[in-house]
């Protein structure tokens, strides 16, 4: 593929994010800090995951990052400029960073074609190209996430695909922009267990090739571990413990790095777990 | 320690092949599905009875008289030459319902799109949008909504009517239309609004949007196309809605007297003492049709409302499943697994 990369070092650096909700509940008032003080950069060609436990602000981070939500505070900031909220620029700013959703079966458009999915992206960040070309790239983009041939893909619906093909198509569109940077909030954990690996290899092959700067948002340590070059592990909204996977992994410093690494599945425990579940599942 | 790095990675045979047989039935009942939802003996009904009567507004007109042709004797009772007889005017009853079912029709083809136009600009870009656009909208729909609808139709109606310089528009089953249209839609606005809220927050929105689409475009193209359903089911409320508004309006005298509709019909029927002088044929077809046009669109309605909410469809489905699963003596068992 041809995508045009930026010259010189590139970077999407997030710098003291902040992001309260105020909940209100009758007439009083509380403050969630979702997210506090969060920082990090992105580098082309590197992976950093992000882990930690439901509600910790991982998606929150995601969302601010790919400009659906505004940060209460701090910056996003890409090549050292800030993050736009609004108009061409915002345009551009997208066609720089892309995400990749959790819920394949949710993310793409039930009415609308596999081909609409990516052509779109195509369309608005390409203007210039005419609609065979458009259509080529497409069918191209949908042949790189392996979904061959595409043809055969190109004119269904999201319906008729499995959930792993589904987040194949979801790849693609956040490709299709050309984007340099790409936040992947975890992609594969509505998918089953046996086409996981899959979609993921394939992430991981796309941004050795492509030089993406990846942040691989997840649950799962062991993945996080053998995908990454950086794991971050977040905990209400801060983050506590950063540095090489394996390090996190084998030396955890934080008490909360500790704890995650127990409820992870270390194959004995797992069968134990099974085997409380099953126990539960009876007595209920 | 490369083994510590993979433990989900084996594939557990278990629940999966199964899973993914069932979603394989899934997509392929989808797929079946989809082109055209099963047509119900509501759906056909309905359509039926309105393809009627509007095969009979549109092409009837041109083979009948002249409604306003008043050489006719007054008061002849069905039969030879009139077949549903002539009014005090001598107006032929039959030319006057063909031309009245046209007027009404249009009356209530317009009216109903110019409502969905403003239920679609209020309640989607209100719900869509969210905030002050949300909140600023979201106060004249409930301004709409609470000022009752008739009364406000006949203000509207007289004022307009009595304007100055307005000429035969004033009378016209134009006007009338647009002051239906204009007070109909706030109860659609409130439904499309809840819907686009809802929508708002799907995935495949955020997706879109994160993919570069404008709000327009991702309002129209994004989200619309899913509401089609609940948009055919508004706009039919709103056709019904108009043409018994018209029809209540005439009635009342303040219809398009410039034109004929089944209303005006009535409104006729009325002053012309019909009912006194036992003339039936004059009031019976324009007050039927009426009845069985708004019939026919609700049931019409109805159908879609299955299809949008399919537990709608389901329930009538289950009912007759549970009736056939007892008469063939295998009911749900007593901790509701299906035998
Ligand atoms: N729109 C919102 N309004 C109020 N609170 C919100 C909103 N969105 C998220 N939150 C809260 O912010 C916190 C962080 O949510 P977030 O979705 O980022 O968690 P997460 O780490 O992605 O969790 P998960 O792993 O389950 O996806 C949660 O406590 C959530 O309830
Ligand atoms: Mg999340």
């Amino acid at each position: 593929m041809s995508h045009a990369k930026p010259n010189g070092p590139s970077t999407l650096e997030i710098k003291n994010l902040k992001r309260d909700y105020t909940l209100r509940s009758g007439f009083k008032r509380n403050v969630l800090h979702a997210v506090s003080d969060v920082s990090f950069t992105l580098e082309p060609g590197r992976t950093i995951a992000l882990v930690g436990e439901s509600g910790s602000g991982k998606s929150t981070v995601a969302r601010i990052i790919s400009r659906l939500e505004n940060a209460t505070g701090g910056q996003v900031l890409l090549d050292g400029a800030p993050a736009p909220t609004r108009g061409r620029a915002l345009e551009r700013y997208r066609s720089k960073v892309q995400m990749v959703f959790q819920d394949p079966f949710a993310s793409l458009n039930p009415f609308h074609t596999i081909l609409h999915h990516v052509e779109r992206p195509l369309r608005i960040h390409h203007p210039h190209l005419s609609s065979k070309q458009i259509k080529e790239r497409a069918y191209e983009l949908l042949e790189r996430v392996q979904l061959t041939p595409a043809s055969r893909y190109a004119d269904r619906r999201p319906h008729e695909l499995s959930g792993g093909q589904r987040q194949r198509v979801a790849i693609a569109r956040a490709l299709a922009p050309g984007a340099t940077y790409i936040v992947a909030d975890e992609p594969v954990s509505m998918l089953d267990v046996s086409i996981r690996l899959g979609v993921l290899n394939l992430l991981a092959e796309l941004q050795r090739s492509e030089g993406l700067g990846v942040l691989y948002i997840t649950h799962d340590l062991a993945t996080a571990r053998h995908f990454s070059d950086e794991i971050m592990v977040m905990y209400r909204g801060k983050i506590v413990e950063r540095g090489e996977p394996d390090s996190v992994i084998l030396n955890p410093q934080h008490e909360y790095t500790r704890t995650l690494l127990e409820a992870a599945a270390d194959p004995d425990r797992l069968g134990q777990l099974r085997a409380e579940v099953r126990a539960e599942g009876i007595t209920t | 320690m490369a083994d510590n790095t993979t433990p989900e990675v084996p594939v557990r045979t278990g629940p999966t092949p199964t899973s993914t047989l069932a979603t394989i039935r899934i997509a392929k009942n989808d797929r079946k599905r989809r082109p055209l939802p099963r047509i119900s003996g509501k759906l056909l009904t309905g359509i039926i009875i309105v393809v009627v009567i509007a095969l009979f507004g549109i092409l009837a007109p041109f083979f009948v008289q002249d409604p306003r042709f008043s050489g006719n004797d007054a008061l002849l009772p069905p039969g030879d030459g009139h077949i549903l007889g002539t009014t005090k005017l001598g107006y032929d009853v039959f030319a006057q319902l063909a031309w009245g079912t046209r007027g009404s029709l249009f009356v209530g083809v317009v009216a109903g799109a110019l409502a969905l136009l403003l239920a679609i600009l209020f309640g989607v870009l209100a719900g869509y949008f969210g905030g002050v656009v949300d909140e600023i909208l979201t106060l004249l729909t409930n301004i709409m909504l609470v000022i009752p609808g008739l009364p406000l139709v006949m203000v509207i109606a007289a004022y307009v009517q009595n304007t100055e310089g307005l000429g035969p528009f004033a009378r016209s089953s134009f006007l009338v239309a647009i002051v239906l249209g204009i007070t109909g839609w706030a109860g659609s606005a409130v439904v499309l609004r809840a819907t686009a809220k809802s929508l708002r927050m799907r995935d495949y929105v955020a997706a879109s949007r994160v993919a570069g689409e404008r709000p327009l475009r991702v309002i129209f193209v994004e989200i619309l196309p899913n509401l089609v359903p609940l948009l055919a089911a508004q706009l039919i409320f709103g056709v019904i809605f108009a043409i018994l508004g018209e029809a209540g309006l005439s009635y009342l005298g303040l219809g398009p007297t410039g034109s004929i509709t089944l209303g005006t019909m009535l409104n006729d029927a009325q002053t012309g003492q019909a009912v006194g002088s036992q003339a039936w044929w004059w009031f019976i077809p324009p007050g039927a049709l009426i009845a069985l046009l708004g019939t026919g669109l609700s049931l019409i309605n109805f159908a879609i409302d299955e299809i949008v909410n399919p537990k709608l469809r389901l329930a009538p489905q289950a009912a007759r499943n549970q009736r056939k699963a007892n008469r063939e003596g295998r009911s749900v068992s007593e901790n509701g697994a299906i035998a």
